[in-house]
């Protein structure tokens, strides 16, 4: 069932995971910086970071009637199930624990968020982290079917729920190529599931900032660690699902899934900033009446080819 | 069955009931339900050591899921405003009891009265593929049935639940454009 993988793997997986996170953010910052007219620097681009030492020193915010076991189990869900969405996803050739039913494992870790974060909008006992919580629901209802039905298109592809199957039967022809709109659902469902851009409705300006709005300290900074934690998760996730894994010609294999990963993290960056806010309501009718049905349309073309010879 | 499974497996029953109970303890909506979610992930973990990792795994998926949104629907529908209040979830006390008592009692002389069959054959690597053949070959008509059931029954209650039919939308006529909705959506119909 379980091919354990090196022991080393067990730290390397998170640490990768964080590394990707901090470009993501770094990235986004040099984009953000270049858009106002400010110089590009390293130092620059890593101010956000500071962010971190000042929530660790950061007072409490104490709330009247909250209820703090529930809110602290839903502000730690979200990136430890981000962190735990990885023991599936193969870096190169190593993989923590190459499961039997990886896809399935990636997507149950993946809904965790929404328990995580309707506790985290529940928990503080305040109107608008309860919209936030509400709203990320209302989306999920919108994102997560299509998303589901992407990864069963890879998965039917390659007859397989493991995910280093699915890497390992693209050969030469990456499945981003010939199920190009389960791709893009899928790295649709990525920005959904990390609430970023386009779908940073949940964590809204329109709301005081949602689900993280009555968050601070160490609360404030595990939630807003696990959107990119989930960001970076989905990117590389997307690396053996659609673009071939480590496979490529001259460089080793995780020399590979670091580019792709990289480039397809810098594709989500870029166009989490050009995107304008969706509000759920309209992302839903969208999400079922046109990408779910030709969701459906999209498995129908590896299950057909997969019945050809 | 080795001793690490054996060990998950009574960890996992043990919080599985502690989470049943506590289903019927605590005293806020929010925390029973996310008992009862905590009890369905152990369940899931259990079908997982027993060998079925794939109904495991998806038993935590749909019950995450499926648990949240009916957290929403049981808050929304609490007898107290917003179910916000102190409440129970025993009702019926003595009744509920005599029930559970006689559900329980049922299942556990089911365990030792049914003739277990003998396995035949050895276990297969991964029981995924057997699962789906046993599923979709030869109770392919009970699923496709089913899942036909289970459609209809989600259009009809759905139908049953909308206030507003196409007239509302369209106009007596059918001949509206655009729709006249309460809430826009996404793709302007």
């Amino acid at each position: 069932m379980v091919d354990a993988g090196k022991w080393w793997t067990l730290p390397v997986a998170p640490a990768l995971l964080l590394g990707f996170a901090v470009l993501a953010v770094a990235g986004k910052t040099a984009l953000d910086d270049r858009g106002a007219g400010r110089s590009v620097t390293p130092v620059g681009v890593l101010r956000p970071l500071l962010a971190v030492p000042r929530a660790l020193v950061a007072q409490p915010r104490r709330l009247p009637a909250s209820d703090r076991l529930l809110w602290r189990l839903g502000v730690v869900t979200v990136p430890v199930a981000a962190v735990l969405s990885t023991l599936v996803i193969p870096f190169g050739n190593h993989v923590v624990a190459d499961l039997s039913v990886g896809v399935v494992w990636f997507n149950a870790m993946e809904v965790l968020t929404w328990a995580g974060l309707w506790l985290a909008g529940w928990g503080p006992n305040a109107a608008f982290s309860l919209v936030g919580g509400y709203r990320f629901l209302a989306q999920g209802l919108a994102y997560e079917l299509p998303l589901m039905f992407a990864l069963i298109s890879a998965a039917t592809g390659a007859q397989s729920l493991r995910v280093t199957d699915i890497a390992g039967a693209q050969h030469g022809l990456w499945y981003a190529v010939w199920m190009p709109f389960a791709f893009a659902v899928h790295l649709t469902g990525v920005l959904a599931f990390s609430f970023l851009g386009p779908f940073a409705y949940p964590a809204g300006r329109d709301i005081a900032d949602g689900v993280l709005g009555e968050t601070s300290g160490v609360d404030r900074l595990l939630l807003r660690a696990g959107r990119w934690l989930w960001l970076a998760a989905g990117a590389a996730m997307a690396v053996p699902l659609f673009l071939g894994g480590g496979a490529g010609p001259g460089l080793p294999a995780w020399a590979w899934s670091l580019v792709k990963t990289v480039l397809v993290l810098g594709l989500l960056v870029w166009v989490l900033r050009r995107l304008p806010a969706l509000r759920a309501d309209r992302y839903v009718e969208l999400a079922w009446v046109v990408l779910l049905p030709a969701a459906i349309v999209q498995v129908l073309v590896p299950a057909l080819v997969d019945l050809g010879p | 069955m080795g001793v690490t499974n054996t060990v998950l497996l009574w960890v996992l029953g043990v919080l599985a009931l502690t989470g049943g109970v506590l289903v019927f303890t605590l005293n806020s909506m929010a925390r029973v339900a996310f008992s009862l979610l905590g009890c369905l992930v152990c369940v899931g973990g259990v079908v997982t050591v027993l060998g079925l990792p794939y109904l495991g795994v998806v038993i935590v998926l749909m019950m995450v899921m499926e648990m949240v949104i009916m957290a929403v629907f049981m808050i929304a529908y609490m007898m107290n405003p917003a179910g916000l209040m102190p409440m129970s979830m025993v009702h019926n006390t003595r009744g509920a009891l005599v029930i559970s008592g006689a559900v329980l009692a049922a299942l556990v002389a089911g365990i030792f009265l049914v003739p277990w069959p003998g396995r035949t054959g050895a276990r297969p690597k991964d029981s995924t593929f057997q699962l789906g053949m046993s599923l979709m070959a030869d109770q392919m008509l009970t699923m496709v049935t089913l899942g036909f059931v289970l459609l209809a029954t989600m259009v009809g209650a759905t139908v049953l639940a909308t206030r507003r039919g196409r007239y509302d939308r369209f106009g007596d006529e059918l001949d509206r454009r655009p729709a006249e909705d309460p809430a826009g959506g996404g793709v302007g119909r």
